[in-house]
């Protein structure tokens, strides 16, 4: 079936037409950019079920894009410490995985980790303000790893390299109307699968554990959770602790995932990006995942534009922009869906206040 | 924070005691700060290939650091001329942290205001002084008090925190600035992305080479937002606002009018901190202008409490580490990032400071609370 004709009557309707312009353009461009989109959205994804896991329980954390920034240089430094002690070693048949990179994961995570706990010792032990440590957290993020990069990069040191990502067979991905769904969610490397597996994961559990209910119970009514014997504190630490692992994840993904190098203040706002998507997700793992998908089409759309402009009148009008306000795309869609959705998002009632316990006061 | 009058009257302790009390957690939060960064520049120096190591290091740092802050009249002036857009840019963050507001947006009010100084500067160049300059200084202010305005309204209208929405509006601004900078406002034929000149409306040098007026504005600016906050009705109800909204509310206060009007101030004075460093040093605009002065405002207002008075000194500080830093990078090879670092260690001890003060054995801790706490000045709203 040809639709030319009526997608020609269609785009001709005076501004009506530009709107099913834009939605043609979308529903030609985003398919066969699938595999980049769900690639995008791995690190918020990641960053905002850190978000989910720390607000469930009663503890905000701004802090994790330090906290991703940090792991991303952590996972660069330590590839470029370990890698040559394996002599270097070619890429695996798997991902293109090496005994180097895993290491690089697992330094990236511990970090996070460590980061995180300082966060949760600030706001939880010490009740300082929660969004005054993140901040702290930021700061010292982008002032470390700025600081040691300038030295390391003086010797433009070679890293771990990176993850490949896996190539699905050409049958699957050549299937009619589905194929390019295979290509976006099998087309892809270690970190950005295990992230789909953890949303589920986290949904599952954070609605049907123990855990999960007593996570929730905290951080809408810490009081009442203690009188049923549960520790406040200690549940809290824990869940801050358990983010810094989804944080690390999503730093390492930034440096040997996505490239194979580091930059100072690469994150680019993908922490707080993440903390809209985890607020549009209304605090849900799946929720946080579809929202992050939605930030990364109109990542990879601001970026598509650049490079292949929309045909007709949408592209001339798309073309009086000047290129660099494309890049806004995303910041101003985060803006927008906060104004407009935040008002029917409720958070946990103990959201972002501290928790002090009857006996200790 | 005037939570500072004991409810029973107490035995007076002495004077050198009274000083301790106050004086002894920014010295040992500024001493450890130093230590650990000293701490930071050996391991790095053993983290770096082909550096030989030397004990003495950090003290070379220091000394060039401090050298290039205060070791010269002209290093003075340099920390001062630093020190004014930190100035600026503290108070914007201090006010709204009296309201309860967390304005992390400078930065971004920081580029309009240079953006809106800039456009109106090159349009007035050739006027008289007279008029240029004070046309583009406020230009620059009514564009940083625009792009203030956007979270306080988004904030009153639909809930949207302030937080993500000022960092948003960040990166909204840099990519406005490249846009405009390489577009309609480039020199036409110029290689690079560049303004004209502000020409006439620049800030006048009245101090050594580089000491603009800003250096005296940036006082003037701490006063007169200590006696808005302090002898003024709107200041009174910002206050209010910040302490309880509710009780706020209450007492019949247009708390939503105040949240948007805190916010378009603060981005003023954001603004004026981008149009002091855009007419006051740079004179011209490329598409990759930007500071370190937005995140090292919330530092500022971090350590001076949120008090506008004490955020001249918190400047200074953190004006003169950025004054020194370049002498630091040359005399000692060391990054100028080492500035970052130590502002977030002093910030962390700072918040750590309940600890310190039981190591201290300083019971006096709540005469004088250092950094907001979190019950008042951030609202309890998450992010």
């Amino acid at each position: 079936m040809d639709l030319t004709p009526l997608l020609d009557g269609l785009y001709g309707i005076p501004l009506l037409g530009i709107l099913f312009q834009a939605i043609g353009y979308l529903v030609a461009a985003i398919p066969s950019n699938g595999s980049n989109i769900l690639n995008q959205a791995t690190p918020l994804a990641l960053a905002a079920l850190c978000g989910v896991v720390c607000e469930r329980s009663g503890v905000v954390n701004i802090g994790i894009e330090g906290t991703m920034l940090i792991s991303a240089f952590t996972a660069w430094v330590v590839g470029i410490a370990v890698n040559p002690m394996f002599g270097n070693p070619a890429p695996g048949p798997v991902f293109g995985a090496t005994l180097p990179l895993l290491i690089c994961v697992v330094a990236a995570v511990a970090v996070a980790i460590l980061v995180s706990a300082l966060h949760a010792w600030l706001t939880i032990s010490l009740r300082a303000n929660q969004i005054i440590s993140g901040t702290i957290i930021n700061i010292f993020a982008f002032g470390i790893t700025g600081y040691l990069d300038q030295l390391i990069s003086k010797s433009s040191p070679a890293g771990a390299g990176s993850f490949m990502a896996f190539t699905p067979p050409e049958a699957l991905v050549n299937l009619p109307v589905v194929g390019w769904i295979f290509a976006m969610f099998l087309n892809q490397g270690p970190l950005a699968m295990s992230m789909i597996i953890l949303v589920i994961g986290l949904q599952i559990w954070l609605f049907r554990s123990r855990w999960g209910l007593r996570t929730r119970a905290v951080g809408e009514h810490p009081r009442a959770a203690e009188t049923v014997g549960i520790d406040v504190l200690r549940l809290r630490f824990r869940n801050v602790l358990i983010g810094g692992v989804f944080a690390g994840l999503a730093g390492a993904w930034l440096t040997i995932e996505a490239t194979n190098s580091f930059q100072i203040g690469m994150t680019a706002g993908r922490g707080f990006i993440a903390l809209a998507a985890m607020i549009m997700g209304r605090w849900t793992p799946l929720g946080a995942f579809g929202s992050a998908i939605l930030f990364a089409v109109f990542v990879q759309v601001s970026q598509l534009i650049k490079i292949a402009p929309p045909e007709g009148d949408l592209g001339t009008i798309m073309g009086s922009v000047p290129a660099q306000l494309w890049d806004a795309l995303p910041y101003i869609l985060t803006i927008v869906i906060l104004a407009g959705v935040v008002g029917r998002s409720i958070p946990p009632a103990a959201d972002g206040q501290p928790y002090e316990r009857e006996a200790a006061a | 924070m005037s939570a500072s009058t004991p409810s029973a009257p107490r035995p007076q302790p002495g004077l050198v005691a009274r000083a301790w009390a106050r004086l002894a957690i920014p010295l040992v939060v500024t001493v450890l700060a130093a230590l650990v960064g000293a701490a930071i520049i050996l391991v790095s120096e053993l983290l770096v290939p082909g550096v030989e190591f030397s004990w003495t290091l950090p003290i070379t740092a220091y000394q060039a650091l401090l050298e290039g802050a205060l070791g010269s009249p002209e290093a003075i002036v340099s920390t001062l001329a630093n020190s004014a857009p930190l100035v600026f840019g503290g108070l914007a963050v201090a006010f709204a942290f009296k309201a309860g507001l967390f304005n992390i947006g400078v930065q971004g009010q920081f580029l309009l205001g240079a953006l809106g100084a800039v456009i109106v500067g090159v349009w007035v160049a050739d006027w008289p002084p007279i008029l240029a300059i004070p046309l583009a200084t406020l230009a620059g202010i009514a564009a940083g008090a625009a792009w203030g305005f956007i979270p306080g309204f988004l904030k009153a209208v639909s809930g949207a925190h302030e937080v993500v929405s000022t960092i948003m509006l960040n990166y909204i601004a840099v990519a406005l600035l490249a846009a405009l900078v390489s577009g309609p406002l480039k020199v036409p034929g110029s290689p690079s992305p560049v303004t004209f000149d502000v020409g006439n409306a620049a800030w006048p040098v009245i101090l050594g080479r580089i000491g603009h007026i800003g250096i005296i504005l940036a006082p003037l600016a701490a006063a007169f937002v200590w006696w808005l906050l302090r002898r003024t009705t709107w200041g009174f109800q910002v206050r209010a606002v910040g302490a309880n909204p509710d009780a706020a509310r209450y007492a019949g206060m247009r708390t939503k009018r105040i949240t948007i009007g805190t916010m378009a101030f603060s981005g003023a004075l954001g603004g004026l901190a981008g149009t002091c460093v855009l007419l006051g040093v740079t004179h011209t605009m490329t598409s990759g202008f930007g500071t370190t002065v937005g995140f090292d405002s919330i530092a500022v207002a971090l350590l001076a409490g949120s008090e506008p008075l004490l955020v001249l000194p918190a400047a200074l500080l953190f004006g003169g580490m950025r004054a020194g830093a370049g002498l630091m990078q040359i005399k000692a090879g060391i990054p100028v990032e080492l500035v970052d670092v130590l502002q977030a260690v002093i910030l962390l001890f700072l918040v750590a400071s309940p600890v310190l003060r039981r190591l201290l054995h300083l019971n006096t801790a709540r005469n004088e609370p250092a950094t907001p706490r979190a019950t008042n000045m951030v609202p309890d709203v998450p992010v």
